[in-house]
C-alpha cells in the first residue's frame, strides 16, 4: 500500500468515485490540497464566491445525475457554502462540499478563520463528518459519496483539518460500505404495489402528480409508460419538470400556485391521485383541508418521513420511484383492462378545462414586450432543447409554464428553498457537465445580480452560457403580492434604475444585448444563439406583467387568479 | 392503531419516552438534539450511555407533544445516518427510572429519625451526612421520586439534582401481532 499524504488520498479517493470536476474557491487551509490538484488532471472550476461553487456543483449534478463536488477553505469559505447546501439538500441533489478547517489541535480556538462548520451545517445536510485522522479520510470519503448519492440524495459536507490534509497514511480506498443504521429502503413491498395497481386501473379519474424523485430515480422512461398504458394525465411539479414530456396529450402542466387551469382543476376533481417522487409541499397544496377532497392517495417515496407528512396516503409505498413504478407496471401487464369510457370522458373534461383557460401570451396594448412572450421566442428559437435554468421569481414561473421541457435534467431550478442567485452558477456547472448543449439562465433583474460576479467564470472558462434577463426593474413577485394583497404599497420591490447589463456584460468581456421593443425580441435571441460565447440578453419588459393563475396563499387550488383577459384593440387603430 | 391513550389522531399533548439507539460517535448526540429543537420542542428530560457493545449508545429522551408530530420527529430520527433504532417506549410496557440525590433539613432531632423511617420506605440511601442535614439517593420510577420529595419537602429542601429518566421495555416484549404499529416500524427500520 502506498503511502501518501492526506491531499493526495483525498484525490485518489474523487478518482475512484468517478468525479472529473471540481468547483471551489482556494485558501489557506486548502493549498495543500490544491497544491496536488495542479498535477492531478481533474478539472477546477474556480467561481468568484463559494455559494456558487456549490450552486455550480448543483447545477453539474441535476444535469448530470452524477454527484456535485466543491472544494472550499475554512471560515468564511464554509459559511458561505450554507445557502447552497440547504437548496441542494431540499431538492435532494447530490452535492458534496469539503471544506479545509484549521489544524486538530486548533479547533475551538478561535483560530484564524475557523467555524465550527460541521455545527453549522447540521441542518441543512443530509450528514456530515469532521474527519480526525489521516487514516480514515479515505473510508469517511466514500461513505459521504455513498450518503449523498443513495436513498433520498442530498447534501454532505466532509471537514478537513490541516494537519489531517498534510498527515501521511497509506492510502487504499473501501471496496464496501458497512453502515450499521443507514440502510435506504429501495424495495416496493409487493402487497402495497398490487394494492396501486388494481387502484390505478380501477379508477375513473386517475392523475398522476409526478415530483423531483422522479427524475432523481431515473424513472421518467418508466412514468411514460405507466401514463400511456392507462391513459392517465399527468402534472408535475416545479421539480418534476421535464419528468413527463411537456407537449404529451397527457401532460396537464405544473399544478399548485401558478400550475394550469386544468392541471388543478384535475387534481381537485380526481378520484385517484398517484404522487411519485413528489412531497405536498405548500405550493402544491394551496389549503390542505381542501386538496383534492375526491381522492383516494398512493404516495410513492423513497423517504419515509415523506410519507404521512402533509397528507395521510391511503396507500403508501416506501421505495426508489423507478423501482416502485416498475413493479405497478409488472402486476397491470401488458393491456389492463380499464374503464375506457369513464377515463375518455375524464380527458373531455380536461380538454374542456384547457380550452376555458389556457396559458396564453397577454396583449395588453400597451407595446411593450411581454416576458411570457420572450420565453416562447426562447422555446421557439431553441426548437424547444436547450437545457433551462432559472433564477427565483415571476421568471421562472413563466419559464416553467411557457419552456415545455421534453427530457429529465432539462429543467434546472431552485425548489424548495427558492434561492435568489441560483440561476447563472447553476448554469455554469450544466454547461461545465454538456459542453454541447445550449445552456440558458432565464432570470430576473433582481436574481441575476445575487451571483454576478460568476460571469468572470463564465468568462474564464469559455463557457457559452445564455442569460435572459426578463428585466422589469422590479422583484416582481414580491411587488405581484403587493399589487394583489397589499393594496398597490410597492414597498421595497422597485429596482430603478437597472443597471445597463450591456456595459456591464461587456465589462467581464461578453457579448451584451437589449431588446427594448416586443420587434427586436427575436432577433436578440437569434444574435445571442448564433454567438458562439456567453451572452446576456436583456429584455426590458412589460413591469406590470403578473403571472396568471395565480393561488392566493391559504385558497384551495381551484380557486385561482385567472388572466384578465385582453382589452379590445383601440378604436380607430 | 393503538389500545393506548397515545392516539395518532389525538391533537392532545402527551408523554412520550423514546429510546434511541445510535452509534457512538461524536456529534451525534447533538443531531438528534438539533433536530428535536430545530422544530421548537422542548426536552423533558435526556439521559444518555454507552450499552454493551460499545460502539452503541441509548438515549433515552422524554418529550411532550401531539402524537401525530411526535410520529414525524420518530421518523425523522430514523432519517438521521447515525441512529439505528427508535422505540416509542410509550406504546410499549416498560419500566423507567431515575437517580434524585437531595439534600433534606435535619436539624432537629426528631426529624433525623422520621428522614430515617422515610428513607427505609423508599429505600432511600444516605450518602452524606452533616448536622444541618442528610444528603439521600433515592431511585424510582416518575411516582415513587413524586412521592417521595412531596413528603421530603415538609423537612426542607436545601439542594436537588436528579438524573433524566432512563427506560427498558420488559423483557422479553410478546411477539407483536401482523399489523400492528410496532410491527411496522420494525419493517420500516
Amino acid at each position: 500500500m502506498e503511502r501518501m499524504n492526506g491531499a493526495r488520498i483525498l484525490i485518489e479517493c474523487w478518482r475512484k468515485e468517478g468525479v472529473e470536476v471540481i468547483f471551489g474557491y482556494p485558501g489557506a487551509a486548502t493549498v495543500d490540497i490544491h497544491h496536488a490538484l495542479a498535477e492531478s488532471g481533474l478539472r477546477f472550476v474556480l467561481t468568484r464566491h463559494e455559494q456558487a461553487a456549490v450552486h455550480a456543483a448543483e447545477g453539474y449534478a441535476r444535469s448530470t445525475g452524477r454527484p456535485g463536488v466543491v472544494l472550499v477553505t475554512s471560515g468564511p469559505g464554509a459559511t458561505n457554502t450554507i445557502t447552497g447546501l440547504a437548496g441542494a439538500n431540499m431538492d435532494s441533489v447530490p452535492v458534496l462540499v469539503f471544506s479545509g478547517q484549521v489544524a486538530r489541535m486548533l479547533i475551538g480556538n478561535d483560530a484564524f478563520q475557523e467555524v465550527d462548520i460541521v455545527g453549522i451545517s447540521r441542518p441543512v445536510t443530509k450528514h456530515n463528518y469532521l474527519v480526525m485522522s489521516t487514516e480514515e479520510l479515505a473510508s469517511t470519503v466514500k461513505e459521504a459519496f455513498y450518503v449523498a448519492t443513495s436513498g433520498r440524495p442530498g447534501a454532505v459536507l466532509v471537514d478537513l483539518p490541516k494537519d489531517v490534509i498534510g498527515g501521511m497514511a497509506a492510502f487504499e480506498y473501501p471496496k464496501t460500505i458497512n453502515m450499521r443504521a443507514y440502510q435506504p429502503h429501495l424495495i416496493p413491498h409487493p402487497r402495497q404495489v398490487a394494492k396501486a395497481a388494481e387502484l390505478l386501473r380501477a379508477a375513473e379519474r386517475p392523475v398522476v402528480y409526478a415530483g423531483g424523485g422522479v427524475i432523481s430515480s431515473g424513472a421518467s422512461d418508466v412514468l411514460l409508460k405507466l401514463a400511456e398504458v392507462l391513459d392517465i394525465p399527468v402534472t408535475t411539479t416545479l421539480m418534476g419538470l421535464g419528468g413527463f414530456p411537456g407537449t404529451h396529450r397527457l401532460f396537464l402542466g405544473m399544478l399548485g400556485m401558478h400550475g394550469t387551469y386544468r392541471a388543478n382543476m384535475a387534481v381537485q376533481d380526481a378520484d385517484l391521485i398517484l404522487a411519485v417522487g413528489a412531497r405536498f409541499d405548500d405550493r402544491v397544496t394551496g389549503a390542505l383541508g381542501s386538496f383534492a377532497p375526491k381522492a383516494t392517495f398512493i404516495h410513492i417515496d423513497v423517504d419515509t418521513t415523506s410519507i404521512h407528512k402533509i397528507l395521510d396516503a391511503d396507500v403508501p409505498l416506501v421505495a426508489d420511484a423507478r423501482q416502485a413504478l416498475l413493479a405497478i407496471l409488472d402486476v397491470l401487464g401488458a393491456v389492463p383492462g380499464y374503464p375506457k369510457e369513464a377515463r375518455s370522458l375524464w380527458h373531455g373534461m380536461i380538454a374542456a378545462w384547457e380550452k376555458e383557460h389556457p396559458l396564453r401570451v397577454p396583449n395588453p396594448g400597451n407595446g411593450l414586450i411581454q416576458p411570457q412572450a420572450v420565453v416562447e421566442a426562447l422555446y421557439k428559437g431553441t426548437s424547444g432543447k436547450a437545457v433551462i435554468v432559472t433564477e427565483v421569481g415571476q421568471h421562472q414561473m413563466w419559464a416553467a409554464q411557457f419552456y415545455p421541457c421534453q427530457r429529465p435534467r432539462q429543467f434546472i431550478s431552485s425548489g424548495g428553498l427558492g434561492v435568489m442567485g441560483f440561476g447563472l452558477p447553476a448554469a455554469l456547472g450544466a454547461q461545465v457537465a454538456r459542453p454541447e448543449a445550449t445552456v440558458i439562465d432565464i432570470a430576473g433583474d433582481g436574481s441575476i445580480l445575487m451571483n454576478i460576479q460568476e460571469l468572470a467564470t463564465v468568462a474564464q472558462e469559455r463557457l457559452p452560457v445564455k442569460v435572459a434577463i426578463l428585466n422589469n426593474r422590479a422583484l416582481g413577485m414580491v411587488r405581484q403580492w403587493q399589487e394583489l394583497f397589499y393594496g398597490g404599497n410597492y414597498a421595497q420591490t422597485i429596482l430603478d434604475p437597472s443597471p445597463d447589463f450591456v456595459k456591464l456584460a461587456d465589462a467581464f468581456g461578453i457579448r451584451g444585448l437589449v431588446a427594448e421593443k416586443p420587434s427586436e425580441v427575436d432577433a436578440v435571441i437569434a444574435e445571442a444563439l448564433a454567438h458562439p460565447g456567453p451572452a446576456i440578453m436583456d429584455f426590458r419588459v412589460d413591469p406590470s406583467a403578473l403571472v396568471y393563475p395565480m393561488v392566493p396563499a391559504g385558497k384551495a387550488i381551484d380557486e385561482m387568479l385567472l388572466q384578465p383577459a385582453d382589452p379590445p384593440p383601440a378604436p380607430g387603430k | 392503531m393503538d389500545n393506548t391513550n397515545h392516539d395518532p389522531q389525538s391533537d392532545q399533548p402527551t408523554r412520550h419516552t423514546l429510546s434511541i439507539q445510535v452509534d457512538n460517535r461524536p456529534g451525534v448526540l447533538a443531531r438528534v438534539i438539533t433536530l428535536i429543537s430545530g422544530r421548537g420542542f422542548n426536552i423533558d428530560s435526556l439521559s444518555v450511555a454507552q450499552t454493551m457493545d460499545p460502539e452503541i449508545s441509548i438515549i433515552t429522551l422524554i418529550i411532550t407533544g401531539n402524537p401525530k408530530i411526535i410520529q414525524q420527529i420518530i421518523k425523522q430520527l430514523r432519517k438521521l445516518v447515525n441512529v439505528i433504532k427508535v422505540t416509542d417506549l410509550s406504546f410499549t410496557d416498560y419500566v423507567e427510572r431515575q437517580l434524585v440525590m437531595v439534600r433534606v433539613r435535619a436539624e432537629l432531632p426528631s426529624n433525623r429519625s422520621e428522614i430515617m423511617r422515610l428513607c427505609g420506605i423508599f429505600r432511600a440511601k444516605v450518602v452524606d451526612v452533616s448536622l444541618r442535614n442528610f444528603a439521600l439517593e433515592l431511585t424510582g420510577g416518575p411516582g415513587k421520586i413524586k412521592a417521595a420529595l412531596g413528603l421530603f419537602q415538609a423537612f426542607g429542601i436545601d439542594e436537588l439534582v436528579s438524573t433524566g429518566p432512563t427506560a427498558m421495555t420488559k423483557s422479553p416484549s410478546p411477539k407483536p401481532a401482523n399489523g400492528s404499529p410496532k410491527g411496522k416500524a420494525r419493517k420500516e427500520k
